[in-house]
């Protein structure tokens, strides 16, 4: 992942009065809500099997596209 | 104003010859819109389009560029006799710089538009299954993406009608920040890093990497974050027309309808000279890059005032701002649609504060990185492996079978906000508020009367008349159903309807 400045602050600057809008969630509900997720995302996976293109590497080397606006 | 204002999309759409890679784009392109014209329309006579009022060398900053200094693809009003077909829901489909592109109809508000824009997928989908049919044809396949990965990119551009008397001074300084911080709910999602995806890694918008200057005229080359192109098709001395090119091309129907419908808002408070803040950022072309390639959203923006703030935190000012605004301009009075767009962009960035991965299955990028993500988990690839840039790109492959998008939509794994009963009505029907109709509806009734049209006229051949005869349609909100419906009812032919229009 290319992520940069992932230490930073997550509500910097003056924005006090938001943060109570924004309220961070327990972690063990996100925990369970993660797990949901992933159990989600392979059947998801498995639907997507069915119907990706074959050759990965050969599909995608050979889409080349022209520039345009 | 509200959300409410003039506004359309037009899209180039990515082409693929699988097994062909040598085939030639501009052909290929030709061949898809060909087809759809020959299985649509294809015994009516097919209306040119009307360059005579197009100039494209416009500058919004007041002077036009010399056509010899202009690059040869800045020139879209030279009809290089490339296939183009007017449609009946007022859009125009056409091969542009090597792509077919589908131009949807003015709409006057972020939902039609959004309709219209879904159409504009269901056209391609089966224009490229016209053309895959002819026989001897190769299979043609299209996607609604903004770049190969390999240094080409394509674009997605919005159209918003604006006053004239806004100095464009104005909308660069106040639409930079949110163009650069916007893209944590309209982004589409990539895989790969840089124009030509060289760096590994997955980025939140698949046009990013593409800009290189602030604001300019180029479309095709030194992409500006403000593009100034000024053509408003529309009366110049009271309007402009805002060409957006930084937008990604959207699946998701929540983000086509959220960048529409903040874009037009932030739009409005311009006009109304509302925002005093300076939410200005400190080199912007960098910056948006920086959002980009941070999926955790978390990236600090430094602001010319002194604060660093990540983008979710600068669209919440304009949202803040723009709460302000509608309370001050409307209070209880505000259009269903306005406080809706409102809602739905406070409720979305304020989960995606909390953990993007809440938008997974209501925007386009959070949901790429899902897949991926789940594949990288499931199957232990790191992020070069081609299975991945693959998922990037079939998940806007317009075929409802293959595209991973049509998938997900398909299983309900996916919110929409259009029923597509309605998307289909709205790939033969145009919208029935703007000249869109006048337009969509002569091509219904007078196929073989209408020799040529374009944005702002209907130009018809009829019998008895040595000319033809050009009907301008300039003023975007005339020429509705309001206004010619009945009359189009009434008129069997297109020589009575002229003939009730002039009076000749």
């Amino acid at each position: 992942m290319a992520t940069k400045d992932a230490g930073g602050q997550r509500y910097a600057g003056r924005r006090g009065q938001d943060e109570e809008d924004v309220a961070e969630q327990p972690p063990e509900e996100t925990r369970e809500r993660r797990e949901k997720l992933t159990d989600d995302v392979d059947a998801i996976l498995d639907e997507i099997d069915e119907v990706l293109e074959e050759n990965a590497e050969e599909f995608v080397r050979s889409y080349v596209q022209k520039g345009g606006q | 104003m509200s959300v409410r204002r003039v506004m359309g999309i037009e899209t180039e759409y990515g082409i693929s010859v699988p097994g062909q890679p040598g085939a030639n784009a501009m052909v290929s392109s030709s061949q898809v819109v060909n087809a759809y014209h020959h299985a649509t329309a294809a015994r009516a006579r097919r209306a040119r389009w009307d360059f005579e009022e197009e100039n494209p060398l416009r500058d919004a900053r007041g002077f036009d560029l010399s056509r010899d200094v202009a690059d040869a693809s800045q020139l879209t009003d030279e009809d290089l006799g490339l296939a183009n077909v007017i449609l009946t829901n007022g859009a125009r489909l056409y091969v542009d710089h090597a792509h077919p592109e589908y131009s949807g109809p003015e709409c006057t508000n972020p939902l039609a538009a959004t309709l219209w824009d879904k159409a504009g997928e269901r056209v391609m989908e089966e224009a490229a299954a016209h053309a895959s049919a002819m026989p001897g044809s190769p299979a043609i396949q299209l996607y609604k993406n903004n770049t190969d990965n390999k240094g080409a990119s394509y674009g997605c551009h919005e159209n918003y009608l604006m006053s004239r008397a806004t100095p464009f001074g104005e909308i660069v300084r106040h639409l930079t920040p949110f163009f650069v911080t916007r893209q944590v709910f309209c982004g589409a999602g990539r895989v790969g890093i840089g124009a030509d995806g060289r760096q590994d890694g997955f980025q939140i918008s698949q046009r990013a990497d593409f800009f290189e200057v602030e604001v300019g005229l180029e479309t095709t080359l030194k992409r500006p974050i403000i593009n100034t192109r000024d053509e408003p098709h529309a009366d110049p001395e009271r309007y402009r027309r805002l060409h957006v090119i930084i937008g990604d091309a959207n699946m998701s129907e929540i983000a086509t309808y959220l960048k529409l419908g903040t874009t037009a808002l932030v739009l409005s408070m311009i006009e109304d000279r509302f925002i005093s803040a300076d939410l200005g950022i400190d080199g912007p072309v960098a910056q948006l890059r920086a959002v980009s390639h941070d999926p955790s959203c978390r990236h600090l923006i430094p602001m010319r005032d002194g604060r660093r703030l990540t983008a979710i935190q600068v669209q919440m000012e304009y949202l803040e701002l723009a709460r302000k605004y509608v309370q001050d301009r409307y209070g209880p009075d505000v259009d269903d649609l306005t406080a809706d767009v409102l809602a739905r962009w406070e409720s979305v960035l304020t989960r995606l504060a909390e953990d993007p991965m809440r938008l997974a299955g209501e925007l386009d990028w959070v949901t790429k990185l899902q897949l991926a993500e789940g594949y990288r988990a499931r199957d232990g690839i790191g992020w070069s492996h081609p299975r991945l840039q693959l998922v990037d790109l079939q998940y806007s492959d317009v075929r409802a079978g293959r595209g991973l998008y049509n998938r997900l939509v398909a299983a309900g794994r996916f919110g929409r906000l259009l029923e597509e009963d309605e998307v289909r009505r709205a790939v033969t029907e145009p919208p029935e508020d703007t000249r869109a109709y006048f337009r969509g509806r002569c091509l219904q009734k007078y196929p073989d009367a209408v020799a040529a049209a374009s944005w702002d006229s209907v130009i018809f051949d009829l019998p008895g008349h040595e000319s033809l005869q050009r009907v301008p349609t300039l003023d975007p909100l005339r020429g509705t159903r309001a206004h010619v419906g009945d009359l189009i009812d009434r008129c069997a032919t297109a020589a009575e309807l002229v003939m009730a229009l002039t009076g000749k």
